[in-house]
């Protein structure tokens, strides 16, 4: 009934690790790739609109099964949970639920056509009594849903709840009374609000990534992508241009040489200070390890930069906090200068339809030479050879046993092996979809990075991604915001006083900012701070942590490389793929089964 | 190893390769044949059009093809109703893009693009900027494409302040892109002279070019952005210079008239070449037909021009005479009067009053320069070894106040040589034509006629039409080489000082009419040859040669006698 299951594997590849899979793969190994859920790479999945509505409903705790009959002589079992690594998931809707305006009006054709914009457009004309009623609609459609996971419902909730109640106090279900004037859509009555019914209707325009990340254009990523000839499974769009948060306002930092000589808010001598330092630092000197173990803000300073240089310097192009070491601080600029002009006026690249194309460009490398996908496709549980401590085979959520060489999976699965069980750290993770960009230009197709050093003491320095339509990552006349920092409280509370601040919500009383449509929070382990070794568990049996909270993507490059190297200490790393029209085929098989042709990358079974 | 993929080895890819290229060359050289004979037999069909095509779009560069296309398409248009020539040159618009993109920087793709375009009966020019901005984009450097974007607008009829604000975006996203720079600086004056309310005739003069004070301001950011951000960038640097610069008006500046010689030296604000009937003479009302001549055989440009007026005109020392030379090119006029008694007359516009060593800067109001030597020594402070910012301060100095600034002119000088080794020699010698300017303006100041650079590290001479009156000149101690051509222009020296030099060449000393004395002691003058030149001046009675290896020579004594008879006081 199951092929899969009939053969010995060499590797069985659970959930995420694509870059292993497909190096495996390609050096010539059986792989096979088993994923519980309907999509792939878990944490580093992207989704439709409708599809991340989806997701957040199913973020739910499967059961666990005693499946001890099959096991075979000398063996023994070892349990995989499957813990969640997603929190305090919370989503908000600060638009209008659907099109109603279609409906109520649907008597004259006039002004259907012309309300099928959306309800902002249409309110001069029908006046204050319309009004009214689109105010009120706003505020009936403020959707507030929570899913705490299990287990973590430890953070206090209870204040969001509070301040959501003021906001819905004035706007009783049913009333049909005017409100009180701190009404987003009432100060700004030419913009056109898009409605969640049409967020829905254009869902697929979506491309909503789990993370937030770039790549870095000399990064271990990229440098990956073109070693091993991946590169062509995707296209890539350059970051356009790096801001910053600062007293209040979205500014741009000049980081090439073009933005210094464009940059309006920097003084000619500030230019010729920036771009000295910038030239200088880029090679190692001996008057800066006199720094070592200080912090990079003491070495700034005493370059004489002014208050506008160090800024710019420390939060957006070092990318790091007031009391990073200096050698830290100087690694990270020398990094970002590296990687600064390889492909754009930024050291960043971002992929089209979002980051979850880069896994599955890996799946497809790893499918067209010869890996198995199975979607939807749980593991239960581990076959240990009780004699050799290795294991032997898994255990699907189906009930077959699939025999094995190696096993590659993530680490939440195995957490309660741990020998010191140390607590999970997490990433807040907010995103938002708006009206508008933060910082307007003459293009409305930038995609930015946006630095925000903590808004207050002790609380996390956040990175922040703005993503406009031309990444396909959301529907035209939106932009997409990702923003992302390490956890200090729940990702509501760590997040939302800056989006209230940034942006115009119901709860932000500055208006003028890009309106927020639509807004979910949630909390994602931290993978950086995950113990990949120290598991007790057979030496066959590898683990590999989930996504990190850097903007790069080095963490997960070279976890896969390590594993590569411990399951096939001889071989080599992702080797360039050869050509198509070089490949020879054997006397018997056509080139119609090559390895080249489109794989069949969803194999239901 | 099992289930791997099997790959051809680079041999095998090799050989293909090879072959590939083979069957390539058979066809390629067949249909060049094709060509060739169908041209030879004057055949302007389609098929030929096709086979230049097959060949041109696997190489652009090949010229005769492109001539024999263009010998087909004007047959074509002979034949061919407008609206099917329109789609041809259409079909030929598209084939030359293919052509750009194989290569970028082929002079017969750009070349006969540009025809094209000209001979296209319903031209889309705004299609063609595109392609050009397309161009510039992928590389902002191809001249090609800048010189064809030239002639597109100006058939374009593009406004200048759009053109104005291409620049500014280009300039933007590279400002070390000197084809921008230069762009901006001949659109300008178009865009902000002064022009429109002056008469068309005065217009058209250079004076007018000028751009408006506004403008310049605005410009000065610009470009000071692009020299604090990178002050090694060249560029931006020379569009300063040239922001800064003016152009000279051209006029007589001078006229000179000896009643002895019965000599008239007229001098002129740059160099000029006097054809007959262009600088006319009027004596006492009347005109008079002269031969003018450069002051030395080798010129035939020169600031300054003289003529020998009929003998016995002016020699009567009781008359006095009017004078005036008409320059009709340039509608300038010198008039003066040689009074009862006087040996001598001049009329002389003062270097000061004309502030013609402002370091060729412009009439800019003090206050704007003074705010942008400080910005420049702002960034100098910055970047206190940074040449071209050395520079530019020297010359903003310079059209501040030359003589107050003298001091710190010669310091940035010495950082200079040092900073630019290579380069010392052109600072020696930039420094050398400073300092004479600033001595003529001392000499100007004192109101006389004594001419003094000595021990100033000269090496080089310039601006001698300025000392046309001098009739001493004290040259002692410096390094110059020689006495070059341009010496000839001191018509009244008297006496010549310039010992301790290395002078091995004295060309200069031609036809002095006054000079006297010349004091040449510690040179290297070494042959009889190079004295030569001192038997064209007449009145030379004194010669101190004194420590220079023609003393040597064996029977130097009586060979100098014989050459220079009139010299009665030599010292040797």
């Amino acid at each position: 009934m199951c092929f899969y299951s009939k053969r010995e594997y060499l590797i069985v590849i659970f959930d995420h690790i694509s870059v292993v899979a497909a190096a495996c793969s390609r050096v010539g190994q059986r792989v096979l790739h088993l994923d519980r859920r309907s999509y792939y790479a878990a944490n580093w999945a992207s989704f439709t609109f409708n599809g991340l509505l989806s997701w957040i409903q199913q973020q739910q705790v499967s059961e666990t099964q005693d499946w001890c009959d099959l096991l075979e002589e000398g063996e023994e079992l070892i349990q995989l949970s499957s813990q969640s690594s997603i929190r305090n998931l919370q989503v908000f809707t600060y638009t209008s639920k659907e099109d109603e305006v279609e409906e109520a009006s649907a008597d004259s054709v006039n002004t259907t056509e012309e309300e099928q914009h959306g309800p902002g457009e249409t309110r001069c004309a029908v006046g204050s009594e319309r009004l009214s009623q689109e105010v009120s609609r706003t505020h009936h459609s403020l959707q507030h849903m929570e899913i705490p996971a299990e287990g973590f419902c430890s953070l206090n909730i209870s204040p969001i709840f509070q301040s959501q109640a003021t906001i819905t106090e004035g706007a009783e279900p049913e009333a049909e009374q005017p409100q009180s004037p701190a009404i987003p859509s009432q100060s700004e009555p030419s913009r056109k609000k898009i409605s969640f019914a049409q967020l829905e209707k254009e869902g697929r325009r979506f491309n909503i990534d789990l993370v937030s990340k770039l790549m870095y254009s000399r990064g271990s990523l990229v440098e990956l992508l073109i070693k091993s000839n991946v590169s062509r499974y995707a296209e890539f769009k350059k970051v356009s241009r790096i801001l910053t948060y600062r007293n209040g306002e979205v500014e741009q930092v000049p980081c090439t040489r073009a933005d210094v000589f464009a940059s309006r808010q920097l003084s000619v001598v500030e230019k010729r200070k920036l771009m000295r330092f910038l030239t200088s630092c880029i090679e190692e000197k001996d008057d800066q390890s006199a720094y070592n173990g200080r912090p990079y803000l003491e070495f700034l300073r005493d370059q004489k930069l002014g208050e506008n240089l160090q800024h710019f310097l420390l939060y957006s192009i070092a990318m790091v906090t007031e009391d990073t070491p200096t050698e830290v601080g100087l690694a990270s600029t020398r990094n970002f200068l590296r990687c600064l002009g390889r492909y754009g006026n930024t050291p960043f690249l971002f992929p089209l339809y979002g980051l979850g194309e880069i896994p599955q460009c890996f799946c497809r490398m790893c499918a067209v030479f010869g890996g198995i996908y199975c979607l939807r496709h749980s593991l239960r549980c581990l076959l240990l050879d009780t004699a050799t401590n290795r294991c032997k085979a898994v255990i699907d959520s189906r009930g077959q046993r699939i025999s094995c060489s190696h096993v590659l999976l993530e680490e939440n699965y195995v957490h309660e092996r741990k020998n010191v069980a140390t607590p999970p750290r997490f990433l807040s993770r907010a995103v938002l979809i708006t009206d508008s960009s933060l910082h307007g230009s003459d293009s409305e197709q930038e995609v930015s990075m946006v630095t925000i050093p903590p808004i207050t003491e002790g609380a996390p320095a956040v990175k922040m991604v703005e993503l406009s339509s031309s990444t396909m990552t959301c529907m035209s006349g939106t932009y997409l915001v990702h923003l992302n920092c390490s956890s200090v409280s729940s990702a509501y509370q760590d997040l939302s006083p800056l989006i209230t601040t940034m942006f115009s919500t119901p709860e932000s009383h500055d208006q003028g900012r890009p309106s927020v449509l639509w807004c979910l929070y949630f909390n994602m382990e931290d993978g950086s701070a995950m113990e990949v070794e120290g598991h007790d568990l057979p030496s066959n049996v590898y683990v590999c942590s989930g996504p990190d909270g850097e903007l790069g993507h080095e963490h997960a490059i070279t976890q896969a490389e390590l594993i590569f190297h411990k399951i096939l200490p001889e071989e080599d790393f992702c080797p360039p793929a050869p050509n198509p029209e070089d490949i020879l085929y054997d006397g018997g098989s056509a080139p119609s089964s090559g390895p080249e042709e489109e794989p069949s990358l969803q194999l239901e079974v | 190893m099992h289930g791997r993929v099997k790959v051809k080895s680079t041999a095998q890819q090799e050989e293909e390769k090879r072959k590939e290229r083979e069957k390539k060359l058979k066809i390629y050289i067949a249909a060049r044949d094709g060509c060739f004979t169908k041209r030879k037999e004057g055949v302007f069909d389609d098929e030929a059009l096709q086979l230049t095509q097959q060949l041109l779009s696997s190489n652009p560069d090949f010229a005769t093809l492109w001539n024999y296309r263009r010998e087909i398409l004007m047959h074509l248009e002979t034949v061919k109703e407008v609206d099917e020539v329109q789609k041809i040159y259409e079909a030929e618009l598209l084939f030359l893009e293919s052509c750009l993109k194989v290569n970028p920087k082929s002079y017969g793709s750009w070349h006969h693009r540009s025809w094209v375009s000209a001979r296209l009966p319903r031209p889309d020019w705004a299609r063609e900027l595109s392609l050009c901005d397309r161009c510039l984009s992928l590389d902002d450097r191809n001249f090609h494409c800048w010189d064809y974007r030239r002639m597109v607008v100006k058939m374009f009829n593009v406004p200048v302040d759009q053109e104005l604000k291409f620049t500014d975006r280009l300039i933007g996203s590279n400002f070390s892109n000197y084809s921008s720079w230069h762009y901006r600086s001949t659109l300008l004056p178009l865009l902000h002279t002064t022009a429109s309310e002056l008469p068309p005739m005065q217009a058209e003069s250079p004076k007018s070019n000028r751009v408006c004070e506004e403008q310049l301001l605005k410009e000065y950011e610009l470009v000071q952005n692009a020299f604090f951000t990178d002050p090694n960038d060249q560029s931006a640097w020379f569009y300063y210079r040239w922001l800064l610069g003016r152009e000279l008006e051209e006029m007589i500046s001078c006229l000179h008239v000896s009643r002895e010689e019965e000599q008239v030296a007229v001098v002129f604000s740059r160099p000029v070449n006097v054809q007959s009937g262009c600088l006319l003479l009027v004596l006492d009302g009347q005109p008079h037909a002269v031969e003018w001549k450069s002051i030395h055989p080798r010129f035939k440009h020169s600031p300054v021009w003289i003529c020998n007026l009929p003998p016995g005109t002016i020699s009567e020392i009781s008359n006095e005479h009017n004078l005036t030379v008409h320059w009709t090119e340039k509608h300038s006029r010198k008039d003066c009067t040689l009074f009862t008694g006087h040996a001598e007359s001049w009329c002389q516009d003062s270097a000061t009053d004309q502030e013609l060593f402002r370091s060729e800067l412009s009439v800019e109001k003090n206050s704007v320069l003074q705010s942008e030597l400080q910005s420049v020594q702002q960034l100098q402070e910055l970047e206190p070894l940074n040449k071209w910012c050395l520079l530019t301060l020297i010359l903003l100095m310079r059209a501040l106040d030359p003589l107050s600034y003298e001091k710190e002119m010669l310091a940035h000088f010495q950082t200079l040589k040092e900073v630019d080794s290579m380069r010392s020699a052109y600072y020696s010698d930039l420094c050398s034509k400073f300092m004479i300017e600033n001595t003529i303006l001392k000499m100007e100041y004192a109101e006389v006629r004594v001419f003094s650079v000595s021990d100033k590290n000269l090496s080089t001479l310039c601006h001698l039409d300025q000392l046309v009156l001098v009739t001493h000149i004290n040259l002692s101690c410096n390094q110059l080489l020689c006495l070059p051509p341009q010496f000839a222009m001191l018509r009244c020296l008297e006496v010549l000082e310039a010992d301790n030099n290395s002078i091995g060449n004295l060309e200069g000393l031609y036809h002095l009419p006054k000079l006297e004395a010349v004091i040449l002691k510690d040179n290297k003058i070494a042959t009889l040859a190079d004295l030569e030149p001192l038997t064209s001046c007449p009145r030379l009675k004194r010669l101190d040669l004194r420590g220079n290896p023609v003393t040597q020579l064996a029977n130097v004594e009586s060979e100098l006698a014989k050459l220079l008879p009139s010299v009665l006081d030599l010292l040797l």
